[in-house]
């Protein structure tokens, strides 16, 4: 559209203050407030993390290979799947969704920028310090925290268990917290102030109405998560007795505390991942989104309902009948708006004229086995048949579906999605391709035989197990083998393709018609460094055409 | 960016650390709810406070029925005492009292503070357990290397419901000599 570059290159000549590009150097990337520049940071950033924690998961399947010990020490063995969750959940999937909101929200809404830019910096290198923090502690004297990513009392307070990490990690979650939520307030504050004035807030595209309703979860429950690490932090050094029986407290206590935060955490990484799908599977479909407006309400009630079913985290920690009866139905009840949104999807691909390039396949991979990881999520949320599930691979099983085929997979499908549109330049279809098949086989190889495991009674979290088990972990670790290795082909995919990709000159809209389905996809390829300096007048309405 | 669009920014940045701000405060105020909560029997727990000196009473002694009562003595952390009960397990009957005994040891050299509490299993039977006497009614100081001899008499109230069969009461020493609450 060339009348909005036209607009664009005026204002830079009505405004001399304006800069023209990015500052010179590696200096740009510690300075910079320009949304592209933090969305791009937090990208490879969180693609790092990912590479880091993944390689923390190969160690655990390693040792799991075998019934015995091999490699590790059962104490860093713990460590691994500790510090592989806190890495995965805090360091790749959160950051990566922040990174998208940071380049695709201006974007889709019509913003020069975020609301707030220099906090937007501060947020990424505080994100840094608070991982930076973290890692250091597996250099430490006893070892990084190895007793859970959960952080239960009075076990993480155990000499034994905690060395010397227990308050750099928790001050590593402070730094976390505070980041997150400086992030949350600046997505809130940029959708609020800075649309487009020709886009109210049912025009919205689906990914920026996810990340509204997860940016509000990110404030109300950040801090509590920080309130909890605290008391564990005045526990162990101040005396106070919050979750110590002899002192009058109750360690029962942290879990509520902890999972009040806890459950709309899940949420708060899996609702951006519904806003993409949405977001994805109209343009392969080349359908308008089926049920645009049920989609808004489905993800503000998960979001709702996210604050009262925490305590289906913790059925055998001993509840009063009713509250086992009341956390159980609430919980089922979750399956009610997010089965309106798997039927959307579906809904929206029927008699679609689909084609299916890598982005569209990993979103179908997500839409199935997503629903999967959902169904298990359901067979859990029945209370007496959850106390044969509970700390067992089942779980396991259940909370990897619901994060690696269905986030991950959706970031990956995110960064196909808009990487031409970002660089200008293609991607090579065949290795995405490959990327995908071989992932979306071997995820499953990997994760499918932890559900037959856990059922057969394999407890999580131990570096050894009973020899009945030895077949299925073989196989899940070769499964989690390949997995790990083919992501290295998304790593020289995403190189190659700010490198120059394919070299076939990609269009303004990338993908066929997409201008329909969301702004950005108007404004010239590659994105030059400053967009929509004048807000469009106006936006493409094809993805809320049912509503409207 | 306009001044205008820049002071909106600005408030609402403030109003939402303001939300977040009294979220912190929000997770402190879950402790004493928790207790509230405690205390409606929403939440079984048995905390120091919760176990009441019962007065002994003539029960109906109900002798079809046999109750195994199993005894856990356990250390928190590496508390340096040694702790056992006088007996593993004993059967009685609803309505029977009885005494057991524990003996428990300071290892070290220096005057100590400890906590005994009480655990059930499973949890809801605590209410018809009643104790007459008991070490866990508060805080016991040892001297450097005492050796204390705890009597433990209870009953078990027959109207505790007939599917309990085995009941486990598993107390843990807490080394409070750092964080005395004194009572």
């Amino acid at each position: 559209m060339s009348a909005v570059v036209d607009e664009h290159d005026h204002d830079h000549h009505a405004d001399d203050h304006h800069d023209h590009g990015p500052a010179k150097g590696l200096l740009r990337w510690v300075i910079t407030t320009n949304h592209k520049d933090i969305g791009t940071l937090y990208l490879l950033f969180a693609l790092t993390m990912f590479f880091v924690g993944g390689a923390m998961a190969m160690v655990i399947r390693a040792e799991l290979f075998e019934p015995g010990l091999q490699f590790v020490d059962p104490a860093f063995f713990n460590s691994m799947t500790t510090m592989h969750a806190l890495v995965m959940v805090f360091g790749a999937v959160m950051p990566a969704f922040v990174g998208l909101a940071n380049w695709q929200i201006p974007l889709m809404i019509g913003a020069a920028d975020m609301a707030l830019p220099r906090m937007n910096n501060m947020s990424f290198w505080m994100l840094v310090a608070g991982v930076l923090l973290l890692a250091s502690t597996l250099f430490m004297e006893g070892g990084a925290p190895n007793g859970g990513w959960t952080l239960y009392p009075p076990l993480v307070l155990q000499p034994i268990t905690v060395g010397k990490a227990l308050p750099f990690a928790i001050f590593s979650v402070h730094l976390l917290g505070i980041s997150s939520i400086m992030g949350a307030i600046n997505i809130i504050a940029t959708i609020f102030n800075m649309r487009a004035p020709a886009m109210k807030l049912m025009d919205m595209p689906l990914f920026v109405w996810t990340w509204l309703i997860t940016a509000f979860l990110l404030i109300a429950v950040m801090p509590v998560f920080a309130g909890a690490v605290t008391m564990l932090l005045t526990d162990k050094f101040f005396h106070t007795s919050f979750f110590n029986a002899a002192g009058g407290g109750d360690p029962v206590l942290y879990e509520h505390i902890f999972w009040f935060f806890g459950h709309p955490e899940v949420y708060i990484m899996i609702l951006p991942t519904f806003g993409v799908a949405s977001t994805i599977i109209p343009v392969f479909a080349r359908k308008p989104l089926f049920g645009y407006a049920s989609m808004v309400w489905a993800t503000a009630s998960i979001a709702f309902l996210s604050f009262i079913v925490w305590a289906h985290h913790m059925f055998t920690v001993g509840l009063p009948l009713a509250g086992e009866l009341y956390f159980m139905y609430a919980t089922m009840i979750i399956a009610v708006p997010t089965g309106v949104k798997v039927f959307n999807w579906t809904a929206t691909m029927w008699k679609g004229a689909m084609t299916f390039e890598t982005p569209m396949l990993f979103s179908i991979a997500f839409v199935v086995l997503f629903t999967l990881g959902g169904f298990t999520g359901l067979m859990m949320s029945i209370a007496p048949s959850d106390f044969q599930y509970h700390d067992t691979y089942f779980i396991v099983a259940h909370f990897h579906y619901t994060l690696v085929p269905a986030s991950v997979f959706i970031l990956m499908a995110a960064g196909y999605f808009w990487l031409p549109k970002w660089t200008g330049h293609m991607y090579n279809e065949k290795i995405g391709q490959l990327h995908f098949w071989l992932s979306v086989i071997s995820v499953n190889v990997l994760f499918f035989p932890q559900h037959f495991l856990g059922l057969a009674g394999m407890p999580r979290r131990i570096p050894d197990y009973a020899v009945q088990f030895a077949d299925w972990n073989m196989i899940s670790s070769v499964g989690g083998f390949i997995f790990g290795a083919s992501q290295l082909l998304f790593l020289y995919i995403v190189i190659d393709t700010i490198r120059g990709g394919t070299g076939e000159k990609v269009s303004d809209e990338v993908w066929e018609d997409a201008s329909k389905h969301s702004l950005e996809w108007t404004l010239p390829s590659p994105l030059p460094y400053h967009t929509w300096t004048t807000p469009p007048v106006s936006v493409p309405t094809e993805h809320v055409l049912d509503s409207h | 960016m306009t001044d205008s669009i820049s002071k909106k920014n600005l408030k609402l940045a403030r109003t939402l650390l303001l939300v977040a701000v009294a979220m912190f405060g929000f997770g402190y105020a879950l402790v004493p709810i928790y207790d509230v909560l405690c205390e409606w029997k929403w939440i079984e727990r048995d905390r120091p406070d919760d176990i009441k000196k019962v007065a002994e009473s003539a029960h109906k002694v109900d002798v079809n029925r046999e109750i195994t009562v199993e005894f856990l003595t356990v250390l928190n952390e590496s508390t340096p005492m040694e702790f056992h009960a006088e007996t593993k397990q004993i059967k009685v009957h609803p309505g029977e009292y009885h005494t057991v005994n524990f003996y428990a040891e300071n290892k070290t050299n220096k005057e100590m503070k400890s906590r005994a509490i009480a655990s059930f299993s499973p949890a809801v039977i605590s209410k018809y357990f009643e104790k007459i006497e008991c070490f866990c009614f508060s805080e016991q100081t040892f001297k450097a290397r005492e050796t204390k001899k705890m009597p433990m008499r209870f009953v078990i109230n027959p109207e505790i419901p007939e599917q309990y069969k085995t009941i486990t009461l598993s107390y843990t020493f807490f080394d409070n000599t750092e964080r005395s609450i004194n009572n």
